[in-house]
């Protein structure tokens, strides 16, 4: 056991730990499983892995078997996978998408917040006020001239201008709001250049 | 637009949760039948409310240690075309997403790299050399999360 360990800890190539890993999966030796656990840690993804996860981005509706083909894996070899990318946290999961113009929210605004980060957990009070928020639909933290980015949803510019008035602009600690209008998505963030 | 009623709210909900999950198995969590959440879940995809489906990677496991989003001001407008700036950035890998915003910038961009050195060769051989670019602002991504808007 310590010996496979250290040749594992040893191998610093994703591909050696992954072949490893296999080896040692299908031999059965995993009886331990802090073993498990430390195989887990220092797991890195393959270019299969790599594959597999970019035909699922890519392709996000095909069912087991069509993925397993584009991908050249057995059906078999991709269950055992994406169960794996899955339970290493990987792939978090996979969600159903909302056209919010489709439910007439025609207006998207991006609110760039700047923080008075005089206060004591202003980030925290901020965030957690924006979450009771219904209108917002992301939120999102920066190391930069922005402090938190806020992606709002309105129906029409009185909406907007009716929630920014209310519900925006009543968070705690804002110190100063940018607002970026949305025109148009020209790529949405669903490609990775794995 | 289509009008929705308090289960298809539920539906929405449980399906931006898992995206996965059968008419059957919506059913199950909701209390309604196999039938009818198939037809509640047709009826709100053929209105295209339901795009599709997305995966939801941590980008840090995938090798991604690193998202910025950058505001981009285009120093000449009308002398080269939005079109031009829009076709030559949608083809750069690293960028994720592209909106096109009126305000402080013109576009915002969500970049991922490999760490920040990556981000760096990103930035200069890749965004600058963008046809028209005028300004970049980078902000780097610490921490985002999705939020189920306005049907919660």
């Amino acid at each position: 056991m310590s010996f496979l360990t250290v040749v594992i800890w040893m191998q610093s190539r994703g591909r050696a730990i992954n072949a490893l890993a296999e080896f040692a999966e299908n031999a059965l030796i995993l009886q331990n499983s802090f073993f498990i656990f430390a195989l887990l840690q220092i797991r890195m993804l393959d270019d299969t892995d790599r594959r597999i996860l970019r035909h699922m981005i890519a392709t996000p509706e095909a069912t087991g078997s069509d993925l397993a083909r584009r991908a050249g894996v057995s059906p078999a070899a991709l269950s055992r996978r994406v169960d794996r990318l899955k339970a290493d946290g990987v792939i978090r999961g996979v969600h159903a998408v909302i056209d919010w113009r489709a439910l007439g929210y025609e207006v998207e605004v991006s609110l760039r917040v700047t923080l008075d980060k005089t206060v004591a957990n202003a980030f925290d009070d901020f965030m957690e006020a924006a979450r009771e928020v219904p209108e917002v639909a992301e939120i999102q933290t920066f190391l930069g001239r922005v402090d938190v980015r806020l992606s709002v949803l309105a129906r029409d510019m009185a909406h907007y201008q009716q929630v920014y008035r209310e519900r925006i602009l009543t968070l705690p600690h804002i110190a100063d709001i940018e607002a970026l209008m949305q025109v148009a998505a020209i790529k949405s963030d669903t490609v990775l250049p794995l | 637009m289509i009008d929705l009623d308090d289960m298809d709210r539920r539906i929405l909900r449980t399906l931006t949760e898992d995206g996965t999950l059968s008419a059957g198995a919506v059913g199950r969590r909701l209390g309604l039948s196999q039938p009818a959440a198939w037809r509640r879940i047709r009826r709100l995809t053929e209105a295209g409310v339901i795009t599709g489906r997305r995966v939801d990677l941590d980008l840090e496991k995938a090798g991604f240690g690193v998202t910025v989003f950058l505001g981009v001001k285009l120093a000449t407008k009308g002398r080269v075309s939005l079109e031009d700036f829009e076709r030559a950035v949608t083809a750069i890998p690293e960028v994720q997403a592209v909106h096109h915003v009126l305000g402080l910038y013109d576009y915002r961009l969500r970049v991922v790299a490999r760490d920040i050195s990556d981000f760096e060769r990103v930035l200069r051989r890749r965004i600058m050399t963008l046809p028209g670019v005028g300004g970049v602002e980078a902000n780097v991504l610490l921490s985002e999360e999705r939020r189920p808007g306005p049907i919660g």
